[in-house]
């Protein structure tokens, strides 16, 4: 609700309704755009760093806090965003310029405005719309145009492939995701995700957190479902077939260069953000806190919900690591007649368990 | 069977076609170019034969005005024995029939002996360069081999000739 | 196949190319995701080894050799020498024989942890390829022990080894064995029973028996079709024969014989067999002096040879045309990997984009050796 409280507050300091949505807006975004920056540069540090302890490897080292030699590494993501930065900026000759230049835009659009529903905490929410849930499953779709426009504008035959296949698959994808969601959905009742999280509120035989994934057994399915879903959704290992370095360079990113790539970059880690902050919202309880009786400030509630996409995302980092990846047909094989009827079937569980025990 | 009972069944079904050359190891038939597919069919195909792995095909120049030479290498899995064909062909004309349709490993064996020897392989479907670029000029592992002066610009270097005692 | 249709596209793998098989283009038709036809053009890693020879002594052909297949160049220098010794019939001590297959078997080791770690990296597993590194990077350290190089030896001279085995080359090299013996198990754990591997390889890309024959393919790509061939067992060289050893063959476990898991499983199965030979070269190495019978100079006799030995990849086989001087007259390398890619256009044909790179990974192609 933050930014109609936002609004109520502007209100009461003077009458100019136009200004004061633009300045809540502005103050609800940019820090959020701080947050995607920020997030996305411990992300990569954590995935440098966890992949070479899982390779045996060392990672990036040197570069302590205080800039001598030492285990850490930790301003390496500071390196890389200042690389990207100052790189030169390509445009083929022969590309669609418009078009190569709006892609970039419009997947980070898709990506950025899902976060207007999050729910970081109790207050902190920039938008509690009443069809929150609905509302980032719409939206999270606009990043496939904006591929294809990259894929295509590049005038190069491996991003067009990149490219379509990364279309098919997240399109395809997001049914099962969906479907998943609706089995959330008729539990709760309601689409509004701080209602999502209120109904996961309480604990059972006082120890067990009343969360949906706990609630049914066909819950618990649909929250693999709708992870796994999700993993595809955001292009990555096992389902990273449109970036598969070793056989199409880098899909349909390869033309791009320097800033235009790092949105691309920024783009995929927010991705995978909205989705563990859809799964733990959903499924996992939110911001709410797992120990019965304490822990459960505001302050604790964004804790708590951070804490908990950070574990998903870790396993999102963990899986990368660790599966070759599946070709195109078999990827759709999973997804059509493996996925889709479980989540139909998870769909009708849910239902019929609901009605008989209550 | 031996070398020597090979040479002679070859001698009895295709006669006139294998030449008595003193310099030749026991191993090594030289053949006369003429019916060289039907030979190398017969080789494959004869069941007391069966040749059914090619194992080289070798180029070879035997220096100012002598011919040019073919030498495949057989072996038979079943019977394990193994055979040298020689062929040597006219050095301004090198001709003779090619046998990647009865072994398909002859496509690019006959191909790189082109390359680096100017054997024309008849009947090859695709006798193109393989190592050497396709407008490359010249066959590079003659003797009397002169590397042109440059590629599209590029300065081709020559390969030093040193005394060693 | 063969006719080019209207609506068919024309694409470029490589010569640039993520895949680690080196500087190769692969030119390829397909129809959407499935491929109808492949030509690989290959010569660009062509550096003259032929040529060179004609220039050079006996001996100053050895580094040259271990540059064509430079994952394997001990097995390169090994196929050499034992042709020149057959062509001026030397015999070497024992002790030279026992270091050589020890040496060879090691490198056997090196290379086909390199063609699994990065078969692993063309599906799209990162983590195996480190670990596959990792325990190559060991046996690199042997070498640099022995003779001081860690990927381009020069070590097998004709007639006798350049460098004796340092003093406590035993302990080591039993101590890598150990440690590496459980290893295999991590990676069957880790990459072979994964069912995402399985549907990635079992099936895909398979070279029947005759087919194999036909093309000259040879080495672990024939016995991953079930046939029954190794130049150590059937045509033995050097001390090939007091070994007791193993001949994997692909039989079909996950899928049909002949397809990419099996000729990966038979290069998994073949790094087992090798740590029994080294074993037992290790445990019956006599002593004596490796640098007896290396001739001051090479003068071979007129004639010519031709030989093969069994490398990684398969069937290496030199020719050898010798006039009598200190020069060779001519040396033909016969590369495995050579016949092993020109089957590619078969064997590849209407599967998928990505199963192409599959296949390449399982055919284990050095373009070096290639290209020489």
């Amino acid at each position: 609700m933050t930014v109609d409280n936002l609004m109520n507050w502007f209100a009461e300091l003077g009458d100019f309704p136009e200004l004061a949505f633009i300045l809540a807006v502005l103050i609800c975004a940019v820090p959020v755009f701080l947050f995607i920056a920020i997030y996305a540069l411990v992300a990569i540090y954590g995935e440098l760093k966890i992949s070479s302890f899982m390779q045996d490897k060392v990672g990036p080292m040197g570069q302590g806090v205080g800039l001598h030699a030492g285990k850490w590494g930790l301003l390496q993501p500071v390196a890389d965003a200042l690389k990207l930065i100052l790189k030169e900026d390509i445009i083929p000759a022969s590309a669609d310029k418009k078009l190569f230049i709006l892609a970039p835009f419009i997947v980070f659009i898709g990506a950025f405005i899902a976060f207007a529903a999050l729910p970081f905490n109790q207050n902190l929410i920039i938008a509690d719309m009443n069809i929150g849930i609905f509302y980032i499953l719409a939206v999270s779709s606009l990043g496939v145009i904006g591929l294809i426009m990259a894929g295509w504008s590049s005038n190069n035959k491996w991003s067009l492939y990149g490219a379509m296949r990364s279309a098919a698959q997240i399109v395809s994808y997001e049914i099962p995701a969906a479907l998943s969601i609706i089995a959330v959905i008729m539990l709760t009742g309601t689409l509004s995700m701080q209602g999502i999280i209120q109904h996961q509120s309480g604990f059972v035989w006082g120890i067990l957190p009343n969360w949906i994934i706990f609630q049914n057994p066909f819950t618990f399915a649909a929250f693999f479902i709708f992870f796994v879903s999700g993993v595809a959704e955001c292009n990555r290992t096992p389902f990273d077939i449109p970036e598969a370095e070793s056989e199409l360079v880098a899909g349909a990113f390869t033309e791009y260069s320097g800033m235009r790539y790092a949105f691309f970059f920024l783009s995929e880690y927010a991705n995978m953000f909205i989705v563990s902050g859809i799964a733990v919202t959903a499924f996992l309880g939110g911001w709410q806190s797992p120990i019965p009786g304490i822990l459960n400030s505001p302050g604790w509630g964004l804790w708590w919900f951070m804490s908990k996409a950070m574990f998903l995302i870790f396993v999102m980092i963990w899986f990368r690591w660790t599966f070759p990846r599946l070709r195109v047909d078999q990827l759709m094989n999973v997804c059509w007649k493996g996925f889709t009827p479980i989540a139909m079937v998870n769909i009708f569980g849910v239902g019929i368990w609901h009605l008989m025990l209550g | 069977m031996t070398p020597t009972e090979i040479k002679e069944t070859l001698d009895r079904e295709f006669p006139g076609s294998v030449i008595d050359n003193e310099e030749l190891a026991e191993s090594q038939i030289e053949l006369k170019p003429d019916q060289w597919l039907e030979i190398a069919t017969y080789l494959k195909n004869d069941p007391g034969l069966n040749f059914d792995q090619l194992e080289c095909v070798t180029g070879i120049d035997t220096g100012e005005d002598g011919p040019l030479q073919s030498r495949y290498n057989f072996h038979s899995m079943e019977h394990r024995h193994k055979i040298e064909v020689v062929i040597s062909l006219d050095r301004n004309n090198p001709k003779v029939a090619s046998i990647e349709q009865v072994w398909r490993v002859g496509d690019w064996f006959e191909r790189e002996t082109y390359d680096m020897f100017g054997i024309i392989y008849e009947g090859h479907r695709d006798l193109r360069r393989i190592l050497c670029p396709e407008d490359w000029e010249g066959w590079p592992l003659r003797k009397d081999y002169e590397a042109q002066e440059t590629y599209h610009g590029i300065v081709v270097p020559k390969i030093k000739e040193e005394e060693w005692e | 196949m063969g006719v080019v249709q209207g609506d068919q596209m024309v694409l470029n793998i490589g010569p640039q190319h993520p895949s680690t098989h080196g500087v190769l283009r692969l030119k390829v038709w397909t129809d959407g995701e499935i491929v109808s036809e492949i030509k690989p053009y290959i010569g660009y890693l062509h550096r003259c080894f032929e040529k060179h020879s004609e220039n050079v002594t006996y001996e100053q052909v050895i580094p040259f050799t271990d540059r064509c297949d430079y994952i394997a160049s001990m097995n390169n220098n090994f196929g050499y020498v034992v042709t020149m010794e057959e062509l001026m019939e030397i015999k070497v001590p024992e002790r030279v024989e026992y270091i050589r297959v020890i040496m060879a078997e090691l490198n056997r080791i090196a290379s086909h942890l390199l063609a699994l770690g990065v078969y692993g990296l063309d599906v799209g597993a990162f983590t195996p390829f480190l670990y596959m590194f990792r325990d190559r990077e060991r046996i690199l350290d042997i070498f640099e022990l022995t003779c001081g190089a860690r990927l381009l030896y020069n070590y097998m001279w004709v007639g006798g080894v350049s460098h004796d085995l340092p003093k406590d080359f035993e302990r080591i090299c039993i101590g890598f064995l150990d440690y590496f013996e459980p290893k295999i198990k991590e990676y069957n754990d880790l990459l072979t029973h994964n069912k995402i591997f399985l549907e990635r390889t079992a099936d895909v890309g398979v070279l029947p028996p005759d087919v194999a024959i036909n093309f000259g393919v040879s080495g672990p790509n024939l016995r991953g079709s079930g046939v029954n061939w190794d130049v150590r067992k059937d045509e033995p060289y050097s001390i090939y024969d007091r070994f007791e050893f193993e001949i994997p063959l692909g039989e079909g476990e996950f899928g049909t014989v002949g397809d990419s898991f099996d000729r990966y499983w038979v290069r998994m199965c073949e790094m087992k067999e090798s740590i029994k030979i080294i074993r037992q070269a290790i445990k019956d190495l006599p002593d004596g002096d490796v640098f007896q019978t290396i001739p001051k100079k090479i003068r071979p006799p007129k004639g010519s040879i031709y030989r093969r030995t069994e490398s990684p990849r398969g069937d290496l086989g030199y020719y050898i045309i010798s006039d009598g001087s200190p020069i060779p007259y001519r040396v033909k390398m016969r590369s495995p990997a050579f016949t092993a890619l020109s089957s590619l256009g078969e064997i590849a044909q209407g599967w998928m984009l990505s199963d192409v790179i599959a296949i390449l990974g399982s055919l284990d192609i050095v373009l070096g050796e290639i290209d020489r």
